[in-house]
């Protein structure tokens, strides 16, 4: 279990104090202080870990986000901005003296501009939102996570969220613009704005991905791009994940960029086709769908150059859609991949470690001996052509014993990926999940300094503390008891 | 004023010399490849240190799409070893030396630490977009790297975006790491004739909300009217085929060609030579979203003229005009009042140093800027002043 720090006893014994003065800034229904409202809360993605929070509220403008970070910030209350709670990293997760501020209710379009091809959205409106505002006029906004129906923009900004198209669109870092971002004093100040790469420090930049470490995102000004003539799939399955690697590496190495290029192992395809009847080969070690855009001659001929290049790999099927429809089969086991797994072991843990992708069958090697090692199932689906794995392993969480080797198969999974050159996280963020595992990355002077930045933006460390940072390097965090798994 | 470059050979002698620094209360101009000191605003240093002797490729995986390198190496270098696996530098940084009177060509860290882009950032992003990875010394003399050497990393606070673009303020980077894209077969060009800078901006607006990947967007004025440029960029039977269909549809604007092998256009529009600034005038880049910018231009002939150049749709406009204080702030305000951004990319020492050379920011910023830079460099060593007083 990965610690959380003590909550400031001072904070607890002011909370109906606190309370009211939130109710003062957000009448209506928008603080909630009562256990069973709470409850919604007290967890996000990473379910494993809950913690009821002192209160929520659910501001409806720049303005209330304002009022209370400036309160909280007179008063020494901890807050947990909050979107959809999709967060896998338990970067949502609340604190017991943390007031959670949930961007939900400012879920507003402002603006939409096709001339300058931009959109101004409130930070609580879903990414899948967006694309569905303009989709119509034939644009699209590029960043795509599985979670898309559910998460927010906000959450998108604060996680640096990837998709299964970034190898050719880029991860929302590279779809914005600007921020209406409000500081803990509560100072509301525009970052960027409608145009391209304003000169100075780029604090978009070190915002995007910053975990709500930094201040609170209250409107996201998005790129949104006219979408191609149309986009097709296909599917390549090969006896080994050596081979299915070798592939992917000469693929690339033609210059072709597909715009999507993901990996399953068997036990994925195996928990995919049961689920989604996709007509995936349950005989393959490895299977690949790779997907290319343009009208339908470009289409044809890309499909057809990567088609060579797969044969001469010896695939044992190889299967290129001619229609949409098929092409949405292809995907339609991938886009359920983590449901389908969900299906055999309604508890796993999802990771998301990034390596270099030539190092590719070394780790999947490695991580099938860790299984068989730690009596664990895992499945793997990932972003080929960027090396960002996502390890699935499987445990009980009725068993204690299981979910405690599912966290430390998980670290060796994390460990291993830096090892071979890569990362603890291409798109999950750290959170709590792996914070502890920071040191194993960087250096404890990078740790300092990374935290000292957070401090220029937030002196007192009252924003989403216990997170991303491990907490001994944290000066403020004095004593450090354990909670209780749920 | 600067008595002497220094140019050390390894990381570790940059560390060691930004620690003596710091002991004797120096500071230090930090330069990629030196000539060029003419920039932004003058540094109060005393000493000057380049990175030239610190070059090399280190790293370079092409199926991984990723180049490291030290920060001295020259770009053509990279350009170069890139070429031979037909990849590139995805944000198509300009080369300079011909505007600024260069004789060295720019260094991978020069370009990283001024964050510049050519005509591709309105499709591909720019370089702080590629920057991967990113080893530095910060004004502590301490080594220390951000990102890594795979293409999604989100693990901690994104240092490689702070210093990309902070003009050597933050950090002495020492190694960059970038991704890399395969380079297309072939280059073609839409040329459109059109009569009003308006009507320029509509066609490139027209053409980036098309479904046919344009790669660059630029508009040249020519007297009243001006000639509008879309450029395709992919395998050669695509480009003739979407090139083909972009004419058909911009034909409601003027007179369109396709022209093909338009590589030197490009190039030039990236190194801002159809701008034909003289030696002796100005250039400012102002940022304002695409539809502003004829205002931009409306404005700035309306109190004296000047010549003019727009890249990434209309959202980049390159002026050119008398090195005077009455023109930058003409040139200011009109960038304020079309709710844009802008830099006043180069001039004569005298007038770097008397006006404001990027927008001051808001008092909020400007404490959290004054903070990060207490963290990164608390003596305030690393080129003093280069992009605001204290910064
Ligand atoms: C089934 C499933 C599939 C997923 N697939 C993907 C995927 O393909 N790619 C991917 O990248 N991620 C994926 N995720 C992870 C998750 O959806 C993303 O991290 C997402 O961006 C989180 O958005 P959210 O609105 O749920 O944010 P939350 O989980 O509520 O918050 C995320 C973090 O951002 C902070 N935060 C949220 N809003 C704000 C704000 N307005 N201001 C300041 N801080 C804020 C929070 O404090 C927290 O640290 C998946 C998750 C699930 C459950
Ligand atoms: C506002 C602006 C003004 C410009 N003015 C000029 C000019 O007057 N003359 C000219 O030739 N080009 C100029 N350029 C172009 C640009 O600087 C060059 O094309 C490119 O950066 C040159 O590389 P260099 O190695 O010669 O860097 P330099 O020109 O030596 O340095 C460019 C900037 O980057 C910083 N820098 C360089 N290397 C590092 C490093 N390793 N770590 C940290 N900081 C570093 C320097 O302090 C300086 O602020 C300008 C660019 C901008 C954005």
């Amino acid at each position: 279990m990965i610690p959380l720090p003590a909550p400031k006893p001072e904070v607890l014994a002011r909370r109906v104090q606190i309370v009211a003065a939130l109710q003062a800034i957000i009448p209506g229904d928008g603080v909630i202080s009562e256990a069973l409202r709470l409850k919604p809360y007290e967890t996000d993605g990473l379910s494993a870990y809950r913690q009821p929070p002192l209160a929520v509220v659910l501001p409806t403008s720049t303005e209330q986000v304002a009022a209370v970070l400036k309160y909280c910030n007179a008063h020494g209350v901890r807050v947990v901005p909050r979107g959809a709670g999709t967060s896998l990293s338990g970067g949502a997760l609340p604190l017991a003296d943390a007031v959670v501020m949930g961007l939900m209710r400012m879920n507003h379009i402002k603006t939409v501009d096709y001339e300058n091809r931009l959109a101004v959205v409130e930070a609580g409106v879903t990414n899948l939102g967006i694309t569905k505002h303009v989709e119509a006029d034939g644009f699209f906004y590029a960043p795509d996570p599985s979670s898309q129906l559910a998460c927010m923009i906000g959450g998108n900004v604060m996680m640096n969220s990837g998709g299964a198209h970034c190898l050719k669109y880029g991860v929302t870092a590279n779809n914005l613009l600007g921020l209406t971002f409000v500081t803990i004093e509560g100072e509301v100040v525009q970052i960027g704005g409608t145009y391209l790469d304003a000169p100075g420090y780029d604090w978009l930049g070190i915002i995007t991905g910053s975990e709500g470490q930094l201040g609170v995102v209250t409107e996201v000004t998005v790129r949104i791009l006219r979408g191609p003539e149309g986009a097709r799939a296909m599917l390549a399955a090969f006896d080994s994940i050596e081979v299915a690697g070798q592939a992917v590496d000469a693929i690339i190495g033609s210059g072709i960029i597909p715009v999507a290029l993901e990996f399953m192992d068997r036990p994925c395809i195996h928990a995919c086709e049961a689920f989604a009847h996709a007509g995936y080969p349950l005989d393959a070690e490895a299977m690949l769908i790779i997907e290319v855009e343009g009208n339908v001659e470009e289409q044809d001929r890309l499909l057809g150059w990567i088609k060579e290049i797969c044969n001469r790999f010896n695939p044992i099927s190889l299967k290129v859609a001619e229609t949409a429809e098929e092409s949405l089969a292809i995907w339609k086991g991938r886009k359920g991949a983590f449901g389908a797994v969900g299906r055999i072991s309604p508890d796993y843990l999802c990771m998301d470690g990034t390596i270099p992708t030539g190092e590719l069958p070394f780790v999947l090697k490695r991580i099938g001996e860790m299984s068989a090692s730690y009596g664990l199932q895992v499945a793997n689906v990932f972003h080929a052509g960027d090396g960002n794995l996502h390890p699935l392993i499987m445990f009980d969480a009725n068993n204690e014993a299981s979910f405690h080797a599912a966290e430390n198969f998980g670290a060796d999974i994390l460990k291993l990926c830096v090892e071979v050159g890569g990362c603890l996280t291409g798109e999950h963020g750290v959170g709590i999940e792996k914070r502890d595992l920071m040191p194993v990355q960087f250096s404890p002077l990078e740790l300092d300094q990374m935290r000292a930045i957070k401090g220029a933006f937030d002196p007192q460390w009252l924003l989403n503390p216990a997170k991303v940072f491990p907490l001994e390097g944290n000066p403020i965090f004095a004593t450090i008891p354990v909670l209780n798994a749920a | 004023m600067l008595s002497s470059t220094i140019v050390p050979k390894s990381e570790d002698a940059v560390a060691s010399l930004v620690i003596a620094a710091a002991a004797q209360g120096e500071k230090l101009a930090i330069e990629g490849n030196g000539s060029k000191r003419a920039l932004l605003r003058p540094v109060q240093a005393t000493r000057s240190v380049s990175l030239r002797g610190l070059t090399g490729i280190t790293l370079y995986h092409p199926t991984e799409l990723i180049i490291s390198a030290r920060a001295g190496t020259p770009l053509p270098e990279i350009e170069a070893a890139l070429a031979e696996h037909g990849q590139h530098i995805i944000a198509e940084p300009p080369d300079l030396s011909a505007l600024f009177g260069a004789s060295r060509p720019a260094t991978i860290g020069g370009i990283v630490a001024t964050n510049l882009s050519g005509p591709r950032r309105i499709a591909w992003g720019a370089m702080r977009d590629h920057v991967m990875g990113i080893r530095a010394v910060n004004g502590k003399g301490e080594i220390f790297r951000s990102g890594g050497r795979v293409l999604k990393n989100v693990t901690g606070l994104d240092l490689c975006k702070l210093l990309t673009g902070s003009h050597g303020t933050l950090g002495v980077i020492t190694e960059v790491t970038l991704k890399v894209l395969p380079a297309p077969k072939a280059t073609g060009t839409v040329s459109i004739r059109v009569a009003t800078l308006e009507q320029g901006i509509a066609a490139l607006s027209a053409g980036l909300g098309s479904p046919f990947s344009v790669t660059g967007a630029a508009l040249l004025p020519e007297g009243e009217g001006a000639t509008a440029h879309l450029r395709i960029e992919d395998f050669s039977e695509s480009v003739a085929y979407r090139c083909g269909k972009l004419r058909d549809d911009m034909a409601r604007f003027g007179e369109a060609t396709i022209g093909m092998d338009t590589q030197a256009l490009w190039q030039g529009i990236r190194d801002a030579e159809p701008l034909g600034a003289t030696a002796e005038e100005a250039i400012w880049r102002v940022s304002v979203q695409p539809s502003a910018a004829p205002g931009v231009v409306a404005a700035l002939r309306a109190v004296g003229g000047g010549k003019f150049l727009l890249d990434w749709g209309g959202g980049l406009v390159w002026v050119a005009a008398h090195a005077s204080e009455a023109a930058h702030q003409a040139v200011v305000a009109a960038a304020l009042a079309a709710q844009g951004s802008y830099t006043l990319f180069r001039a004569p020492e005298a007038l770097r140093g008397s006006v404001a050379v990027l927008p001051d920011e808001v008092p909020a910023l400007a404490a959290i800027a004054r903070r990060v830079k207490a963290v990164m460099d608390p003596a305030g060593l690393l080129n003093p002043g280069r992009m605001r007083a204290g910064q």
